[in-house]
């Protein structure tokens, strides 16, 4: 398996400068820390956490929109840091990021014709109008707006939530990618929507064996998209379980995943009703600039050992096979 | 059945824009009773917020009732909310019916204390004396589990998601209203807080008896807290019901629909289904069921009349021409 890693991170952290106040000094947040996994091709991987846990930084610094403060990002088994410009071409082809907000990923000015062929031309893909427009043709119809001729010249205003978030993931498919980043992808679509365009995503990566980092909040979603795959937890910018889908859900190991799926409201009334939320020790999130020493996640777990919890930081244990948790409650096991 | 204390007759609502005129609310018949928590469901630009915002007429500016009345009952003579001046609004609301909105940062003010917000929203129902505010406030935010000190001398920006949306249900509070309106109340929070707000609610609910309209796209909302369930298509209530009727035997398709495009985590995986098409366009409405051009169940007459609400249960109602064939959620 790890041979066919398509991306692999190598002890990945990233910081932000930030000023504190006006006449504040700098300070430096870490907003990843210490971050490895690898992604095999045709593979998905689901990404969840709650907001500001880095899972968004995550996704950038792989399609290497922002550089990492330290660590590696390796694409088949290059730094992408370190890659001639040749290659690093190639990468930017072959690995392609989804937004959340199909209403600020779309030029307003440009016709989605425009929005389409322009990483062709750029890539030299096509070369005239005539084949431009034949290959966005065939992109519309592949994301099903169709028939595609309806859509070729409009602008994006004109379209809804749903049909833009299409456009956006065909724009994503101009360059055959082999990587999908698809950032919180359907989270700002209506309820009846959603489902649609997951479809879509479903059967794009079984066409085309696209492997996928699927980053969301929504659990729920992560288990129906990543069944056959698996699902990393974040938290804080580190990741504190990472497993086979249906062994994270319905084995879940770190105290913070149990607490998270322990109050995730659901929609259905009597499941939801019987939940017995987890008492934790503190509901506030601790600040990426004063981060607790020891595991992350020791203030407000009511697991804590004290001593232990708070002094050293977990590594990745394996309790079951390809499960992995990085509690000291797994040290040992 | 218990007492009414808001009763929302024959109610459209529109809004002028440049392209005509969005027909946001089209006849809705609504009642709220006593101690009871309604959730509003439905997609974006069904109509539910602005229902919402209609109830105590703070619809923006382009937006104006059309038709309808809007009869409150929470005290001895009943009044026609529709009719008030706005003069008689600002006693009524906060004092009678409040309402938390969606985006909790932007309804505070940005330069004031949280005091000063409190205050200001005392001293215009006539709470003059500083003192008293100030104790009820502290009463109250202790209430929703914060540390009243601390948050009374904060700005916005400085409290989490989670703890802005506490201050601004302990502010809806403070007046003792007899129906709370919370739009979207958990919406874009983190799932931890998500959790913990809702178990507020439902402490408040306890404590408190008042009667609260949830208004959310979120199914999930609704399935912990409400009583009953409106699910609104296209500025129409399609479906009322009590909170089982409508998730373990929805009549109308869309309900159906709605449910099962929503994946559960703790449930065993199941497949999905998903609507296909999209919401209809409130300018340019076409005659017949709204719903219609995305069923699976339409036949010839679903497109020329629109079909009403009628009772296929007790308290359960269906506005559908086909929903015996949609029997026990299929």
């Amino acid at each position: 398996m790890e041979d066919r890693a398509i991306i692999r991170l190598e002890h990945l952290s990233k910081s932000f400068t930030v000023r504190s106040g006006v006449f504040g000094g700098r300070k430096s947040m870490q907003v990843i820390g210490d971050l490895s996994l690898s992604i095999s091709e045709g593979e998905v991987l689901c990404l969840v956490g709650e907001s500001g846990c880095g899972k968004t930084t995550t996704g950038k610094l792989i399609v290497g929109l922002i550089k990492p403060t330290s660590g590696k990002i390796l694409f088949e088994g290059q730094d992408i840091w370190d890659m001639s410009k040749e290659d690093f071409s190639s990468y930017r082809r072959a690995v392609q990021i989804v937004h959340q907000d199909p209403y600020s990923s779309l030029n307003p000015v440009h016709r989605i014709y425009n929005i389409l062929s322009a990483p062709l031309f750029r890539h030299g893909i096509v070369r005239s109008r005539g084949e431009a427009e034949e290959k966005v043709l065939e992109l519309l119809g592949r994301v099903d707006l169709t028939p595609p001729e309806d859509f070729i010249y409009k602008y994006p205003h004109q379209l809804s939530g749903g049909q833009r978030q299409r456009v956006a993931i065909a724009r994503s498919l101009t360059l055959n990618p082999r990587f999908i980043v698809a950032d919180e992808a359907v989270s700002m679509l209506d309820v009846s929507i959603r489902l649609s365009v997951i479809e879509l995503l479903r059967r794009l990566k079984e066409e085309m064996n696209v492997a996928f980092l699927f980053i969301t909040h929504d659990l729920a979603m992560a288990k129906y998209f990543g069944w056959e795959g698996r699902i990393a937890v974040m938290y804080l910018g580190r990741i504190v379980e990472i497993g086979p889908t249906p062994r994270v859900i319905e084995n879940p190991s770190h105290p913070y995943t149990k607490a998270l799926l322990m109050a995730i409201p659901e929609a259905d009334p009597r499941i939801t009703r019987s939940k017995k939320p987890m008492e934790l020790r503190s509901l506030d999130i601790p600040s990426l600039l004063n981060l607790p020493p020891g595991c992350t996640f020791n203030p407000r777990c009511p697991f804590w050992i004290e001593g232990v919890c708070d002094k050293e930081v977990p590594e990745m244990y394996e309790p079951e096979k390809d499960h992995y948790v990085s509690c000291f409650l797994f040290r040992g096991k | 059945m218990a007492e009414e204390i808001l009763n929302v007759e024959n109610l459209f609502v529109e809004y002028s824009n440049v392209r005509g005129k969005v027909k946001a609310v089209r006849g809705v018949n609504l009642k709220l009773y006593k101690g009871e928590n309604l959730a509003l469901i439905g997609e974006s630009g069904s109509g539910k917020t602005t229902l919402g915002t209609a109830i105590i007429r703070l619809l923006p500016s382009s937006g104006y009732i059309k038709e309808g009345r809007i009869v409150y009952k929470g005290n001895e003579n009943g009044y026609d909310i529709s009719k008030f001046s706005e003069k008689e609004l600002r006693q009524f609301r906060w004092k009678e019916i409040a309402m938390v909105f969606q985006s909790a940062l932007n309804s505070f003010n940005p330069v004031l204390k949280i005091w000063d917000q409190i205050y200001d929203t005392a001293r215009s129902h006539g709470l003059n004396n500083r003192s008293l505010v100030r104790e009820k406030a502290t009463d109250i935010l202790r209430y929703v589990q914060l540390d009243p000190e601390r948050v009374i001398n904060s700005y916005p920006h400085e409290l989490s998601g989670g703890m802005r949306q506490r201050v601004l249900i302990a502010m809806s509070l403070l007046l003792e209203p007899k129906i709370l309106i919370l739009d979207e109340p958990t919406t874009a929070l983190d799932i931890l807080t998500q959790r913990n707000i809702i178990e507020l609610l439902r402490i408040i609910k306890k404590d408190m008896g008042l009667s609260m309209l949830f208004i959310s796209h979120d199914l999930s909302l609704a399935a912990e807290l409400a009583d009953r369930v409106a699910v609104m298509y296209a500025g129409a209530i399609v479906e009322l019901g009590g909170v089982e009727d409508i998730f373990y035997r929805p009549r109308h398709p869309y309900t159906l629909g709605l449910i099962k495009a929503v994946p559960t985590v703790t449930a065993g995986f199941r497949e999905l289904y998903s609507i296909p098409g999209s919401p209809p366009d409130l300018i340019s409405l076409l005659p017949g069921c709204k719903f219609a051009p995305r069923c699976e169940h339409k036949e010839a007459g679903c497109e020329n009349e629109e079909p009403l609400l009628v009772e296929v249960n007790s308290g359960h109602l269906v506005a559908c021409f086909k929903h015996k064939e949609i029997s026990n959620g299929r």
